[in-house]
């Protein structure tokens, strides 16, 4: 995995004196590199629209900077064995994410939502700082397994006592902020899946009979299963909000069949879902015309309505084409509604093209591919089971949303992770950073001491 | 587990490489369909992005462009709208363009290819050329002059050069300001309704979209057939003509406006404009030569462009001797445009040559440099040049003696020919006034300018002397507005 993984390999037991080193000057040169791509986004924005240099980019750099370098600060410190690549992917993303926004609130001048962004970034930094402070070994979130999933419960089921907002009861609003809690249900929930998991392996693997060549479960240990997918299939109908089930649900299954490498799980997983999806299809007035809105996308042009919110993106995206209109030349913010949240995509695919949307779409990739190498290297399930988990949440959260906006699904309200405007989700993706940055610390560490043993 | 991890691994990797294919797949290979799209504004909103090119008018813009700092950001103006929307039309954010807002369309809007400075420039760097400027024909005085010429009727005016086929005045009344169309809000419906619910229908560019019967004007093409053709000899001597003329193979008698027609010399003829007379030598020359003598002077010419198409004026070929002698007179399914009887005045004036008529000049960049310029167009014989010699001579007795008095000028040689056409249901519309010429200083050696004008409302009288009476002065305006330049 490393070069100080096979330094120590190869050292053995014979040479005590050798440390695994960290790797934190990689990470502040990223860091610097991604504050000034970030820096540089913004410059442009300004220079197509205005010809200048905007007025804020000196205190946008300086704020994002100090941000970042506090965070790296922190890692060195409580963290300095910890994998390089996922704070500077988390800064570069939210920085890009800040430009975007910026570049739309130009649109739209009566609702400036880059300095809430600003804000709502800078509590995601210091929960990312506090987790790396607090949290010296994860294993200690195992004691707290059914704190999380009380926690998780509470917070999902809250926004169905307030009003739904644009079709969807997943906002509370509270003295004129807007949280939407299911965010950081999504954290605890994979806390709890994995340490439930993580404890109950044996039984879920090895009891049950063979059917067809899969060895199904029994009827003890279906019932959290059946439980996961019933508050799945509520969240999605009493607060329509397709995307977040799916996600549950998809996040339960990945770790079910990790934990247990069974493939008979897959298959009542995928049953269940698409028993869950059809019936949901049929029934729910929200969710059907999501879904003939994807099949159909032009549907509204030729029924002389007018282009929908999908059709709109698509055209955003076939605009920017291979290299893009450039930051700030594009005309995105036809999309209309949640331009800034669910669609802000259709931004990035329009002014940085097909180039800069595989770049974003990589730098995801990358951060998952470090959850996944953290997985690999930490050896106490939990760690496993969470570091899997995380990856896997950022991945179906990018498939689902990315997917729904170009057209490759069905549209489901769900936040780019830190590219999209919405307070809790850039707190809740910063948590999830941290908790990948602990683990990827945790992993080198009981590898260091597995090999000195 | 390791093995199970590296699975759910593969599994979210290939969520993304799902997402990358797909993204390829909207970005690139459906990108120009989505593109294309007529509800995709992106075009629509690129193109109102820049101030629009100019249309020019003798060294002074005549449109302009207003910044509304609308989603659609700028808006067409137009200085002095009503007396050139003849010549610029329209160009609207909801209902198009038209005439040369639309013909010019392409380098006025900066989307002609021509206006970059390398080729492919624009689709590499995303931008897009500064709208050009369109250099116009028209001669400011003429146009002004025929435009109050006619104020309070309703007509049109059409002057060309006959030396070059440049377009001096191109006027329609009632005319419209095309200003208010210009936007897409509640000002540009309102005008809209309002302009195509006029019953004079002011949008309509009489000059060039609409045909006329020409009445006496077309004895003018139905001499030099005759001449050309040797059916006359003589402007002088006597033609054995009756009067009245009994049309051939009918019994229906055709009558003059004015005595002394029977055997008349095609001078005495051309000058009172015996309709018997005409009728009797176009029916002598026959459809073949005559229609080749119209179609030279220009009729029956479906494809003329100056830039903006004109409405093909008519000769019918399919006729009885009947037909045609009516038609000879510039009756019958005879039709021409006041452009294209300017082009037959401009004919006689330039020796027996027509020229295609145009109205631009030059296209340019917004930096000043040439895109494209009027060349010499086509030139054609419409007759021999003694022919148009003696027509000349003939045009000049209407003026000097005979019906088109009011358009003399003092210091000019002016020729001219008056014509009343009667038209609807049994003649029962009023008739049409027209009056075509050519004027030249006598301190030059050509004609510079050669108009027609028609005059929908030819007053009360069904006399021939109403085309003399109502069009003519408005001619004589417009022709001593190009001589004289003050």
């Amino acid at each position: 995995m490393s070069k100080a993984g096979i330094t120590l390999a190869t050292a053995g037991p014979s040479a005590p004196a050798v440390r695994p080193t960290g790797r934190r000057g990689v990470e502040l040169a990223l860091i610097v590199l991604a504050v000034g791509l970030s820096v540089y986004g913004y410059c442009a924005v300004g220079l197509a629209r205005n010809g200048t240099v905007p007025p804020g980019a000196a205190g946008y750099g300086a704020g994002l900077g100090v941000l970042a370098v506090l965070a790296h600060l922190a890692v060195r410190w409580r963290a300095p064995l910890a994998d390089p690549l996922p704070l500077p992917i988390g800064v570069l993303l939210n920085g890009v994410g800040l430009v975007l926004i910026y570049r739309l609130d130009l649109e739209t001048p009566g609702d400036r939502a880059a300095p809430a962004q600003l804000i709502w970034s800078t509590l995601g930094v210091a929960l990312f700082i506090a987790v790396i402070l607090v949290l010296r070994d994860h294993r200690v979130l195992q004691r707290y397994t059914y704190l999380c999933v009380t926690v998780a419960l509470v917070l999902l089921t809250v926004p169905i006592l307030f009003p739904a907002v644009n079709g969807a009861r997943i906002w509370i609003r509270v003295a004129g902020f807007s949280i939407q809690p299911g965010e950081f249900a999504k954290v605890l929930l994979a806390v709890f899946f994995a340490a439930y998991l993580a404890a109950n392996r044996s039984a879920l693997t090895y009891a049950g009979r063979r059917v067809w060549g899969m060895q199904l479960p029994t009827g003890r240990v279906l019932g959290p299963i059946v439980a996961v997918w019933l508050v799945s299939v509520g969240v999605l109908v009493l607060e329509r909000d397709l995307g977040t089930s799916l996600l549950f649900f998809g996040l339960f299954v990945v770790l079910l069949y990790v934990a247990t490498g069974r493939t008979g799980w897959i298959a009542v997983g995928l049953l269940l879902a698409s028993l869950g999806a059809v019936a949901v299809g049929r029934l729910e007035p929200h969710v059907h015309h999501r879904i003939e809105t994807w099949l159909r996308p032009f549907a509204s042009i030729e029924a002389g309505e007018g282009p929908n919110q999908i059709a709109q993106s698509l055209f955003a995206f076939a605009e920017g084409g291979i290299l893009g209109s450039g930051l700030g030349l594009g005309h995105s913010v036809l999309i209309g509604f949640a331009v800034k949240s669910d669609f802000i995509l259709a931004t990035a695919g329009e002014e940085l093209g097909l180039a800069g949307l595989s770049a974003i779409i990589l730098l995801y990739g990358l951060l998952v591919e470090r959850g996944y190498r953290a997985g690999l290297a930490l050896r106490d399930p939990f760690g496993r089971l969470l570091a899997v988990g995380l990856a896997s949440l950022v991945a179906l959260q990018v498939f689902v949303i990315a997917g729904g906006v170009t057209g490759l699904i069905p549209l489901t309200g769900m936040a780019m992770p830190f590219l999209a405007q919405g307070g809790s989700s850039v707190v809740t993706n910063w948590a999830i950073v941290a908790l990948l940055v602990r683990l990827s610390d945790s992993a080198r560490r009981q590898d260091a001491a597995g090999a000195l043993r | 587990m390791t093995r199970h991890i590296r699975h759910a691994a593969l599994f979210c990797a290939l969520l993304l490489v799902a997402l990358l294919v797909n993204a390829a797949r909207v970005q690139v290979l459906h990108a120009e369909d989505y593109e294309a799209n007529p509800a995709n504004r992106r075009a629509t909103i690129t193109r109102y992005q820049q101030p629009r090119g100019d249309i020019w008018v003798d060294g002074r813009p005549v449109t302009g462009s207003r910044d509304t700092g609308e989603h659609l950001r700028y808006e067409r103006t137009y200085s002095d709208g009503p007396l050139y929307a003849p010549v610029t039309g329209f160009a609207s954010q909801e209902y198009g363009t038209t005439l040369l807002e639309a013909t010019e369309d392409a380098v006025l809007s900066g989307a002609a290819p021509v206006l970059q400075p390398l080729p492919l420039w624009n689709e590499f760097t995303r931008s897009r050329s500064a709208g050009g400027d369109v250099l116009t024909t028209i001669d400011p005085r003429a146009q002004r002059a025929a435009y109050e010429g006619l104020r309070g009727r309703k007509g049109a005016v059409a002057a060309v050069e006959p030396s070059t086929g440049r377009i001096l005045a191109l006027v329609s009344v009632p005319s419209y300001d095309p200003e208010p169309l210009s936007g897409n809000g509640r000002t540009a419906r309102e005008a809209w309704a309002r302009l195509n619910a006029d019953p004079d229908r002011p949008m309509l560019n009489r000059a060039v979209q609409r045909t006329y019967p020409p009445g006496s004007t077309f004895k003018v093409v139905t001499a030099a057939a005759a001449l050309d053709a040797g059916v006359v000899k003589g402007v002088d001597e006597p033609t054995r003509s009756p009067d009245p003329y009994l049309l051939p193979g009918t019994t229906t008698r055709l009558v003059n406006g004015t005595d002394r027609c029977r055997n008349a010399t095609l001078r005495d003829a051309f000058v009172r404009s015996c309709n018997t007379v005409f009728a009797q030598l176009g029916v002598a020359t026959g459809v073949e030569r005559l229609r080749r003598t119209a179609e030279s002077f220009g009729f029956n010419d479906a494809d003329l462009r100056v830039p903006f198409p004109v409405a093909p004026s008519t000769f019918d070929t399919t006729v009885d001797a009947a037909q045609l002698a009516l038609s000879s007179i510039g009756q019958y399914n005879t039709r021409a445009t006041p452009l294209q009887m300017a082009m037959v005045a401009a004919a006689v004036a330039s020796g027996g040559q027509v020229r295609e008529p145009y109205l631009v000049e030059r296209t340019t960049r917004a930096s000043g440099g040439t895109v494209s310029a009027a060349g010499s167009g086509a030139v054609r014989r419409a007759m021999l040049p003694a022919t148009a010699s003696r027509l000349r001579e003939l045009m000049r007795g209407v003026v000097e003696d005979g019906t088109g008095g009011k358009a003399a000028i003092e210091g000019a040689v002016v020729g001219g020919k008056t014509g009343t056409a009667q038209h609807g249901l049994g003649n029962s519309g009023m008739p049409y006034a027209w009056f075509i010429s050519w004027a030249q200083r006598e301190d030059e050696l050509e004609p510079k300018v050669a108009v027609a004008v028609v005059v929908e409302d030819g007053e009360g009288s069904r006399r021939e002397i109403s085309g003399g009476g109502t069009a003519a002065p408005v001619a004589r305006a417009v022709m001593e507005a190009v001589l004289r330049p003050e």
